[in-house]
């Protein structure tokens, strides 16, 4: 017997052995049995071996690298907060993204991490499956922990307390209800690509990496320490989506026109989810790190064809909205502002005009478009608003039945006319905002003839307190929307004369006075 | 031309050493600073070398420990013990 | 095409008709002037007249814009979806081809938006 230590396993041997070895084949029941969902989709597997996490991480090690990345999240999150750090941002306009931001995205992260548990269930392959239960357990730590960063901005100011409530019937918020809902409807391969691949890895960049540094400019610890703790989780996301795609398509040349109709279908889906980000780099943060315009360039375009022309070996195309989206960076941020400014009292955060300085910055940003499309409407209104007229549009939107953004962005060749595109299905029918859109549809009618719309709730009596008669001729649901949306008035309108404005102010003298 | 490999980390004291050692081991890296966070582009490969992190750092290090600090990366990855490696060159 | 699924997948359309008690969606947008950033949407009984999107909606929904008190009510363009008719004001919305979840576009010949920016 030899007494030498036993020799320290390499990365590769603890992964096969913790990963692999713990797996086995199913015999009292057939495993088309016990996986059922992975063969639906027309999806060919031969070899579930094939697929291994780069990253060769074994929970052993991911509980302990996880518990270090929470340890020094809340140790931040407990220095901010005891430190009055909400008084430390640049500016209490500010916390409107935070309100927007952080309003809208954990049920998301809800959503992805109850998507996850199921691919941990249903995927054969032990490599992927154990990838895709850390994945889950990843969102739920998001989703958690962006609540907890958001709870003391919700002490001191208004718009934060209803998120929950308002995600399954806020109109702003049925994009990416939507979003999360489709995919997770969706068989699993195609969840995996449209989370894994199209949103992790060829979109999160414009949202976390940007936008994050940029709450780091303005002075957000919380935020930041937030959306970095998550990021950091979002480059194995990234890294299992590419995994995914290369897989599927080194299994059988058959999987090709169904990953391609995928990659195609969620990178344009995840584009018009990314519209408000659009909005919040360029107008909502005080200090501003870069133009939506110019993260677009370094995060899709730029990254997004390394990553196409190295696909391209497979027979993958670049997804055919792409040409699209170069066009369109010009203009979304700017028609997104548009339409949220001028439905103030009907959303949880605040709007307002740009300063002087700000507009000259968009115009040095966007040479091509601002001052020509967008500068005169904003000047006109900061112009109005003077005069004690701010601008509300009381009407009711019209929607993209497939994306549920509202029907605002313009014909791809023509910025000064709104884009229309319509469907009939089965007699009925069904607008939406672009050719992508519309394509989405035709594909599986079906599923989106079942869209939530939150303006036709209205109309159709479905947000009105009981007792009131929907059936009337005079019926006007506008009146019940914001009791049902549980809006509370503090939080809407514009930020000029907010209570968020005159307490901040309040807060920061008595920080910087005796 | 080959396309760029980046990787991105939260700016902290290690990742000051390991931004270092890419910038030695990978001829044509550029370090882009942004609020709170470092980027790094390669084109083509890029490789981290266990040693030399450990070299910059002054101490042992285990390439794992970089989940904590990564903020995003771009090209395939291959992970082992001794070098984190991202390319687009397969 | 159709859905993937696995069993039956039959819904029926969230928004048809008969959700809408006896009342027709209605979408109406004022080309280039997006500074209202997208079509507003109506309930109305196919027995409304006509007239009554120009008394009372258009005016309500628009009446902000300086265009607005501008326009040549004569040289105003109608389209319903992509196809121009001319609408009789007198008339139902049934009675001049308007249906459910019709998109009725107008255009203002020379009104192009602040400083003809399409907004």
């Amino acid at each position: 017997m030899t007494t030498a230590p036993p020799k320290k396993l390499s990365l590769k041997e603890r992964y096969t052995l913790m990963t692999r070895d713990l797996a086995w084949d199913t015999t009292y029941q057939p495993m088309s049995k016990v996986y059922p969902q992975v063969g639906y989709e027309g999806i060919k597997i031969h070899d579930w071996n094939r697929w291994e996490d780069p990253f060769r991480l074994t929970m052993d090690a991911y509980w302990k690298y996880q518990a270090e990345k929470e340890r020094k999240l809340y140790a931040i999150l407990d220095a901010f907060n005891q430190n009055n750090g909400h008084l430390t941002v640049t500016d209490a306009r500010y916390i409107n993204v935070l309100k927007l931001y952080l309003g809208s995205t954990p049920p998301l992260e809800l959503m992805a991490a109850r998507g996850f548990t199921n691919m941990g269930r249903q995927m054969v392959g032990a490599g992927p499956r154990v990838a895709c239960l850390m994945q889950a357990v990843d969102e739920y730590r998001h989703f958690q922990t962006q609540i907890h960063s958001v709870s003391n901005y919700n002490k001191y100011y208004n718009g934060l307390d209803e998120f929950a409530h308002q995600q399954s019937r806020m109109w702003y918020l049925s994009d990416g209800k939507s979003f999360f809902d489709d995919a997770i409807t969706a068989g699993p391969f195609e969840f995996m690509v449209a989370i894994g691949f199209a949103f992790e890895y060829v979109l999160t960049n414009i949202l976390f990496v940007p936008f994050i540094s940029g709450a780091a400019y303005n002075g957000d610890l919380a935020a930041m320490t937030v959306g970095f703790s998550a990021q950091s989780d979002e480059a194995r996301h990234m890294t299992l989506g590419l995994e995914c795609i290369k897989f599927l398509l080194e299994q059988d040349p058959d999987n090709l026109p169904i990953v391609q109709r995928w990659i195609d279908k969620w990178t344009w889906r995840g584009t018009r989810k990314l519209g408000a980000v659009g909005m919040m780099m360029d107008y909502m943060l005080p200090k501003r790190i870069m133009s939506f315009k110019e993260a677009w360039e370094i995060y899709f375009e730029q990254n997004g064809s390394a990553l196409f022309n190295d696909l391209a070996r497979y027979g993958i195309k670049v997804p055919a909205c792409f040409s699209q989206t170069v066009v369109e960076k010009e203009h979304v941020s700017h028609q997104s502002w548009i339409g949220f400014y001028m439905k103030s009292r009907a959303m949880s955060f605040h709007t307002w005009v740009p300063g002087p300085e700000e507009l000259d910055w968009l115009s040095e940003k966007y040479p091509n478009t601002f001052d020509r499309f967008y500068r005169p409407t904003l000047e006109h209104w900061d112009k109005m608003e003077k005069q004690g007229k701010r601008f509300v549009n009381n009407t009711q939107p019209m929607n993209c039945q497939c994306c549920l953004n509202t029907i605002k962005y313009n014909e791809p060749d023509d910025p000064m006319s709104t884009c229309f595109r319509e469907s009939v299905y089965k007699g009925e029918k069904f607008h939406f905002c672009s050719d992508h859109c519309k394509a989405i549809f035709d594909h599986e009618p079906e599923k989106y003839v079942q869209a939530y719309i939150s303006s036709h709730q209205a109309l159709q009596g479905n947000c009105a307190p009981e007792g009131v008669d929907v059936t009337a001729n005079d019926f006007d649901p506008a009146r019940y929307m914001n009791d049902f949306w549980r809006l509370d008035p503090r939080a809407t309108g514009d930020f000029n004369g907010s209570d968020d404005q005159k307490n901040f102010a309040a807060w920061r003298a008595q920080a910087t006075t005796n | 031309m080959s396309s760029n490999t980046f990787i991105a980390f939260q700016k902290n004291e290690d990742t000051r050493c390991i931004v270092e050692a890419i910038v030695d081991d990978n001829p044509g890296a550029v370090v882009v600073d942004q609020p709170a966070m470092v980027k790094v582009d390669v084109p083509g490969r890029m490789v981290i070398k266990r040693t030399t992190v450990e070299e910059k750092l002054g101490r042992e290090f285990d390439l794992q420990e970089l989940q904590v600090h990564l903020i995003t990366i771009s090209g395939h990855l291959d992970e082992t013990d001794d070098e984190f490696c991202l390319s687009w060159e397969q | 095409m159709s859905v993937a699924s696995i069993g039956p997948y039959e819904f029926e359309s969230r928004d048809s008709l008969r959700h809408f008690n006896g009342k027709q969606l209605l979408y109406v947008n004022w080309e280039k002037h997006r500074m209202f950033s997208r079509p507003f949407v109506l309930a109305l009984r196919p027995e409304t007249p006509f007239s009554v999107l120009l008394e009372k909606y258009i005016p309500e929904a628009y009446a902000f814009h300086p265009d607005f008190p501008r326009i040549d009510w004569t040289q105003v363009i109608w389209q319903n979806s992509s196809m121009r008719f001319v609408p009789e004001p007198g008339k139902t919305l049934a009675e001049n081809g308007i249906g459910h979840k019709d998109l009725i576009r107008f255009t203002t010949p020379g009104l192009d938006g602040l400083n003809g920016s399409g907004y």
